[in-house]
């Protein structure tokens, strides 16, 4: 089963399967990368903002990056053991 | 054989003095640095026909010789995502125009985070520049338990690395000692940069990955405060009372300086009214110079307390959290979290707010942020709203602690934002209509500002400002007294000299001429006059109000402007003055920043039009209601 970065909840942990590059475009996906965004990466969700939970905060290997949902789910993500 | 001869003078003169960049990620402690190396002796200017900020400073190096050191833009990489980034890339290339390609590069990294910022520092290497890695923050690392081994780190890169703590001043000799050698005075040709940002990006993480030895968890201290800052009660909670303690501390805590140095200048008008005999040059003297800069000097206090709260924000991290939190609010209105920062920049002053949306990547986006940047009740408008408050608003507690005067200042802030939210939510569906542009940016760790930093910024700001008194308001005070001073009235005993004296002046005409366009919304003489040299500057409303009713007094009515405008206008023009002012588009500065950040006249054009209108049925619907309510 596949995993979305934006179906974690707080305190999950994953690492990044893949970026769905169809779904982003090119400016945001290299953006992504510039954040440190890759395969094998590990994630983790730590926020969610007030008023709706739209965008989330996440730790991106070490690095505090956020992001809003619908970005949050063209990565795929495989929960960590 | 021509370029060697051009080249030639070049050359000599980057031998006495090399050019240095510091480059860098944001948030890698660039400025801290830069700060740290140059001391109080910077100079701040302009790139050439953009807005950018250029920072330069001396550098000493250990073997006597000194360096020009400039603090480039703080960007992920070479591939530039607003105006801000492509000048870094621009300079690093040699193709900023007012700029020498730089001898060398300063490439500042935070090593609590290497493996994004190694990634930049490769991209950097294949501009074939000497560089020095300077690995800042190692205290940090050093509490998240990490080690990282310098030696093997710059051994893998084949650049010196110079580990170094800016806000401790640690290993700032050493980065100097490591770029003498380095700057021989033959810069080599710009190399090919263009690199794959994945590669560099993976071969990033395996550098990070064997230079790091990792015991424990990393940033605790970060991650426990961003529970209670992000908290989905307390978050918005603190933001608030944030928000509320920066207002309230302008009011509270600049009394005491602006109460000395209002004294300071009525002693002043004193000594002056003294030592010279009545006449044009005293009364230019007092009633023009001294009072109208004197009474916008007065708010310097408040200026710098605002300042320092931004920088504080800024500087700790926390401004991101609130840009996170308030993403949800601006994607409402079209806009992106993103926008906060510039928009709360703009409460300090809008012209770096507008120049803050270069980070907007959206143009679209950023245009809309732009145009709503001058609603955000600037500082400039302080004086303005503080004379009138104090002249027509009680200083009586609300709820006990609350003060009246200041729940009214807060007031007109909420209005200038909810104006600004309207307007956003226009201005997306109408001119500026467009994708809006999704929100990704780094929340980096929280730091405690450091002191040299929020002093070298508040200094900057304070210079800025009193530059600004010395140059524009200065000039306009001037003008705006000899326009108020000149046709004198005729000579008392002849006919006809029964109205009081500005009202014979070119001033009084103009004033009498704008009149009627501002009756309708309860607005005098006075103010259509002041309303005039108020277009330079905001905050010379009030220094014309004070040269307006100044040369207007006589002997029996020597008080202050405050007393005066407590006496010539009713509650309704006051409130009304006060809508008009939290809309009104009076600045030229800020239009002049918009033509240069749009590149052209139609946008501030738009902007000035748009706000006009705003201001005129603001303020035309406050008097009328006040009206009928009194």
């Amino acid at each position: 089963m596949t995993l979305h970065l934006s179906d974690l909840r707080p305190g999950d942990a994953a690492t990044i399967v893949a970026i769905d590059h169809a779904g982003v475009d090119p400016a945001n996906a290299r953006q992504l990368h510039e954040m440190g965004f890759d395969e094998g990466v590990d994630v983790a969700l730590l926020h969610r903002a007030p008023f709706g939970g739209d965008p989330v905060m996440l730790r991106v290997g070490n690095m505090g990056v956020a992001l809003r949902k619908s970005l949050a789910a063209m990565v795929v993500v495989e929960r960590a053991a | 054989m021509t370029v060697a001869v051009l080249d030639a003078p070049r050359v000599v003169d980057a031998a006495a003095m090399a050019v240095v960049a510091l480059v860098g990620n944001p948030n890698a402690g660039k400025t801290s640095l830069f700060n740290a190396l140059t001391g109080s002796r910077q100079k701040v200017g302009n790139y050439p026909g953009v807005t950018v900020e250029r920072k330069m400073g001396r550098l000493a190096l250990p073997d006597g010789r000194s360096v020009r050191l400039i603090d480039l833009p703080g960007t992920y990489s070479l591939t530039p995502r607003s105006p801000d980034e492509a000048v870094t890339r621009d300079v690093v290339l040699g193709a900023q125009a007012g700029e020498a390609r730089p001898d060398a590069i300063v490439a500042v990294i935070d090593a609590t985070n290497l493996r994004n910022h190694l990634r930049f520092v490769l991209e950097l290497r294949r501009l074939g520049l000497p560089m020095v890695v300077a690995l800042n923050m190692v205290d940090l690392a050093e509490r998240d338990c990490t080690t990282i081994d310098v030696a093997r780190l710059s051994s893998i890169l084949g650049l010196p690395v110079v580990p170094t703590v800016a806000v401790r001043r640690r290993g700032l000799g050493e980065i100097g000692a490591a770029l003498a050698p380095l700057l021989t005075g033959a810069v080599p040709p710009p190399a090919d940069t263009a690199a794959d940002l994945v590669l560099l990006q993976r071969e990033a993480r395996v550098i990070a990955a064997t230079v790091t030895t990792q015991v424990g968890v990393a940033r605790a201290w970060s991650a426990r405060l961003d529970a209670i800052a992000l908290h989905p009660v307390a978050g918005p909670v603190l933001l608030g009372c944030l928000l509320f303690l920066m207002f309230q501390a302008v009011f509270a805590w600049a009394q005491v300086p602006m109460d000395l140095l209002s004294a300071g200048v009525d002693h002043l008008q004193k000594l002056v009214t003294a030592a010279l005999p009545a006449g044009d040059l005293r009364s230019l003297l007092v009633d023009g110079i001294l009072h109208g800069v004197g009474s916008v000097v007065v708010f310097l206090p408040q200026i710098l307390i605002l300042f320092f709260f931004i920088l504080c924000l800024e500087q700790s991290g926390y401004m991101t959290r609130a840009a996170f939190m308030m993403d949800r609010l601006m994607a409402r209105v079209g806009l992106n979290g993103r926008a906060f920062i510039p928009l709360i920049s703009s409460f300090a002053c809008a012209i770096p707010g507008i120049m803050a949306a270069r980070t907007i990547a959206e143009p679209r986006d950023r245009l809309t942020t732009i145009l709503i940047a001058p609603l955000m009740t600037c500082s400039a408008r302080l004086p303005v709203y503080a004379v009138i408050i104090a002249a027509f608003i009680p200083n009586r507690p609300v709820a006990g602690v609350l003060g009246l005067q200041g729940l009214v200042m807060f007031g007109l802030y909420v209005a200038g934002v909810g104006g600004a939210l309207v307007a956003a939510w226009v201005l997306r569906r109408t001119v500026t209509r467009g994708p809006t542009p999704t929100f990704l940016m780094e929340m980096p760790k929280y730091q405690w500002p450091a002191p040299r930093d929020i002093g070298i910024g508040l200094y900057q700001k304070a210079w800025a400002f009193l530059a600004r008194a010395g140059g524009i308001i200065l000039v306009s005070t001037v003008a705006l007294w000899a326009l108020a001073t000149w046709p004198k009235p005729p000579a008392p005993g002849s006919s006809g000299a029964t109205l009081p004296a500005i009202d014979y002046s070119v001033a009084g005409h103009i004033g009498a001429t704008l009149e009627p366009l501002f009756r309708p919304i309860g607005f005098n003489k006075e103010i259509a006059l002041a309303l005039v040299p108020g277009m330079a500057a905001r905050e010379v409303a009030i220094s014309a109000l004070g040269t307006v009713y100044s040369l207007d007094a006589d002997a029996e009515h020597p008080e202050g402007l405050v007393q005066r405008l407590h006496a010539a206008w009713t509650l309704p023009t006051a409130l009304a003055f006060l809508a008009w002012y939290v809309f009104a588009p009076q600045c030229l500065s800020t239009l002049a920043v918009t033509r240069r950040e749009t590149g052209g006249w139609k946008w501030p054009g738009f902007m000035f039009a748009y706000l006009f209108a705003m201001a005129y049925v603001g303020a035309g619907a406050t008097y009328w209601a006040a009206r009928a309510l009194t």
